[in-house]
């Protein structure tokens, strides 16, 4: 037998601080909040104490990019805008490994995960926006569209950096100043952008950072002074945060939850629509809204199928999120492991047949083995509720009205993969599919000029694109 | 269509596609696609596997003894062949417990030296043949070049598919042809070389592989060397995926050997990684997986001291044979 070697990134590449600390008004503060431990699920240790804010520090925040707004950036020349938003897309890439590190250090991910996906991402989105800076006159809104002024931010902790970029790039480029909060467990990286947005000497207040739990994400959210909420994370919180802005008259923009169908049909490229099927599910360990969750195969190659399913995902590497030889990481959280591992049993309960990786996994940190679960019927809990873990479940179905009809059979709507070789029938069927985002002999792939978004309980407005302009835009 | 006279076995499924030449094309058609996108993707994604320390050791002994140590020009001359087989025999004179390479392999008109120089090593002689490199010619003489070869002491063929029927959809007479061939070769083991780079799509790949398996070849081969291009990851995983499904249905284990182009320790051990994880870690001996090269063994020499010695000496360091 061939055991690979450890082959550890070198930790001391994140250079990380005992503390962190706040970004408000292009300075790094303590805010008045109890201050937060934030912990490395691969080992469960503290990796460091960050400050948080309390309501007055949000106000602070708020009228720093009020006044960033006002006087600076609302005013300037797309052009010069554009220059501010190239220069951080590049200190992302230079700076590329530390964030790299300090992104797996925090959130559990795979070190090849945040190096060869979400700091590039992060970079593209930088890169892509800050060509559109300039040029929103040609964007299909009007000869000069406005920006809408300060944007109240809330990220989750599944994409850290890669959704602070999401957020931060499409709202910079439109002229607004932003106020961004990072999510509980995951502070880390989204402060180390602040020191990147420090260092390309962007205007003081444009973007401001604020550290903490739920209560300061819905301090930012309803703050009556912020012009436009953008909000990714769970449908609940989601739904709160509507109630609250309803009647307003703010904009909002929601990205939440999913349970994405991925549909392979029987004359489908096998082989690599099981590669789909393992990065729609087991990519990021599942903790992505628009996780091919529910695999709809066709019942005439579910058997060969689901075979060189359990085979290849036997062959996944779980464990030490910084080697660089992981496949699946770390949960990100012992609350979100609890949570995976209810979720897994109401599916024993309910009669559906699990099968679990023999792999092995640590004895220290958050883990759980890649689970694929048949026999699976529509009515279960777990093809119904989104389970935000390395656990698929997996349905069969006839013909190809079956395979729509039971795809859009969820309150949710965010993305949906299909997989066969005939081009006519992905037409027909990403046609048919409500889902914001369809794949086609492919899963997981995000470009920024690609929109993302949802449908029904998916949320609503996209980023990415010309089309995710819009969100960040008076028209 | 000529019976196999290999894997008198074959479950039905598998005997009814080889029934004749409209089975052989139905069955090949049916095969499931593949995916140019996705292959080369998961290809390039396991390309990034690190191999540290003990296990890259493992993997530089290991990609070692499963080189076919190649040389086919036309310049061949005995010497150069016995200088070959020197190398194979004690790839890096200083350091005896360096494993001795899987085969040597030449043209047909140099396997009596091959034999000579390397008899009671337990090395192979591959023995390229069917007209090497393009198959453009009979049968006939397809099938004496394999009996000379054979008759002078190979033990391994490396025959060529015939493209041009393949490409212009006659299964059938491919098929025949390495049945026949496998019937010459005796006891000698069949590599079944698809010269991939003239196949274009990897939908061409997996099905010529299936042929060559159905037909009896104990190995597929990548590529002649001579063709641009020769192997590549991607291929290499489609052919590991045809052995892997070979085996899952007929439980026999047949090879894959990847030719041209791999020449640095690196390279191979993406390869290796590929044997692992697609096909798996029984195929990781040289009875199952092998390397067509020349270069790269030097190459996995210099490695070798760097691992032991701790720095990098130099290709003075190794011979050139």
């Amino acid at each position: 037998m061939w055991e690979y070697a450890p082959a550890p990134e070198s930790r001391d590449i994140a250079n990380l601080k005992p503390n962190y600390r706040m970004f408000i008004d292009g300075q790094f503060v303590e805010g008045a909040g109890e201050p937060l431990k934030t912990v490395n699920p691969g080992t469960e240790e503290v990796l460091a104490e960050v400050s948080t804010a309390a309501p007055a520090d949000v106000d602070k925040a708020v009228k720093a990019a009020r006044r960033a707004y006002d006087r600076v950036w609302g005013r300037m020349p797309g052009s010069e805008r554009a220059k501010y938003i190239f220069r951080i897309a590049r200190l992302i890439q230079e700076r590329g490994r530390e964030l790299a590190v300090l992104e797996s250090l925090d959130n559990g991910k795979p070190i090849k995960e945040s190096r060869d996906v979400d700091v590039p991402t992060a970079a593209a989105h930088f890169f892509y926006h800050a060509g559109w800076a300039d040029k929103l006159g040609y964007a299909g809104y009007g000869p000069d569209p406005k920006p809408l002024g300060v944007a109240g931010q809330v990220i989750p902790w599944n994409f850290p950096l890669m959704m602070a970029a999401w957020k931060i790039a499409p709202a910079l480029a439109c002229g607004n100043t932003v106020v961004l909060k990072p999510a509980e467990t995951t502070p880390l990286t989204a402060l180390v952008l602040a020191e990147i947005i420090q260092q390309a000497d962007l205007p003081p207040g444009v973007v401001n950072i604020l550290a903490g739990a739920g209560d300061v994400g819905a301090a930012v959210t309803s703050h009556p002074d912020v012009d436009k909420v953008a909000f990714t994370g769970s449908t609940e919180v989601g739904k709160i945060i509507q109630r609250q802005l309803a009647g307003t008259g703010r904009k909002l923009t929601l990205e939440l939850g999913g349970k994405a169908a991925n549909i392979v049909f029987d004359d489908a490229p096998l082989d690599q629509a099981v590669e789909g099927i393992v990065n729609g599910i087991f990519f990021n360990q599942g903790h992505v809204c628009c996780a091919g969750s529910r695999l709809l195969v066709q019942e005439s190659v579910a058997d060969e199928l689901l075979e060189k399913l359990h085979a290849r995902v036997s062959t996944l590497r779980v464990g030490d999120p910084l080697d660089k030889n992981t496949d699946v990481g770390a949960i990100n959280s012992r609350e979100q492991l609890t949570k995976i591992q209810q979720l897994v049993e109401s599916g024993d309960a309910e009669g559906a047949e699990r099968w679990t990786s023999a792999c092995p996994l640590p004895d220290k940190g958050f883990y759980f083995a890649p689970t694929v679960f048949s026999n699976v019927s529509q009515a279960m809990r777990i093809a119904r509720e989104e389970i935000f873990g390395p656990v698929l479940s997996v349905l069969t179905f006839r013909t190809p009205d079956e395979a729509v009809a039971k795809a859009n059979n969820t309150p949710y709507g965010l993305s949906a993969g299909i997989w066969t070789e005939k081009g006519s029938r992905i037409l027909w069927a990403a046609q048919k599919m409500r889902a914001g985002v369809v794949w086609a002999n492919t899963f997981n792939r995000f470009d920024p000029t690609a929109p993302f978004g949802g449908y029904q309980e998916s949320g609503f407005g996209r980023e990415g694109g010309r089309t995710g302009l819009e969100a960040y835009l008076d028209v | 269509m000529a019976a196999p006279t290999t894997s008198p076995s074959l479950p039905p499924a598998l005997a009814d596609a080889v029934r004749d030449d409209a089975s052989l094309r139905r069955f090949l058609h049916g095969l499931p696609g593949v995916d140019q996108v996705g292959v080369e993707q998961r290809a390039a994604g396991l390309g990034t596997r690190s191999i540290k320390k003990a296990s890259k050791m493992w993997a530089i002994d290991t990609a070692i003894s499963m080189v076919d140590l190649t040389t086919l020009e036309g310049a061949d001359t005995h010497g150069k062949v016995r200088s070959l087989a020197a190398k194979a025999r004690r790839p890096d004179p200083e350091r005896p417990d360096v494993p001795k390479v899987a085969a040597v392999c030449v043209y047909p008109d140099m396997v009596e030296t091959a034999v000579k120089e390397l008899e009671g090593t337990g090395i192979n002689i591959a023995s390229v043949a069917t007209a090497f490199p393009s198959g453009r010619s009979s049968l006939k003489v397809k099938l004496e070049d394999t009996a000379y070869a054979v008759d002078a002491g190979a033990t391994e063929i490396d025959m060529v598919i015939d493209r041009g029927a393949f490409l212009s959809g006659r299964y059938g007479q491919v098929f025949d042809e390495i049945v026949q061939v496998k019937h010459a070769c005796g006891d000698a083991h069949l590599k079944v070389i698809l010269e991939t780079g003239e196949l274009a799509t990897y939908d061409n790949v997996r099905r010529a592989s299936w042929l060559g398996l159905l037909a009896g070849g104990d190995f597929i081969k990548t590529s002649t060397g001579k063709v641009s291009p020769a192997a590549t990851l991607p291929v290499t995983h489609v052919m590991l995926q045809a052995v892997r499904d070979w085996h899952t249905q007929t439980g026999e284990h047949r090879g894959v050997k990847p030719a041209g182009g791999i020449r640095t320790t690196k390279d191979a051990i993406k390869y290796l990684v590929a044997v692992h994880e697609v096909a798996g870690p029984e195929w990781l001996t040289a009875d199952l997986f092998r390397f067509g090269a020349s270069t790269l063994l030097n190459d996995l020499l210099m490695q070798r001291r760097t691992q032991l010695e701790g720095h990098y000496s130099g290709p003075d360091y190794v011979t050139v044979d």
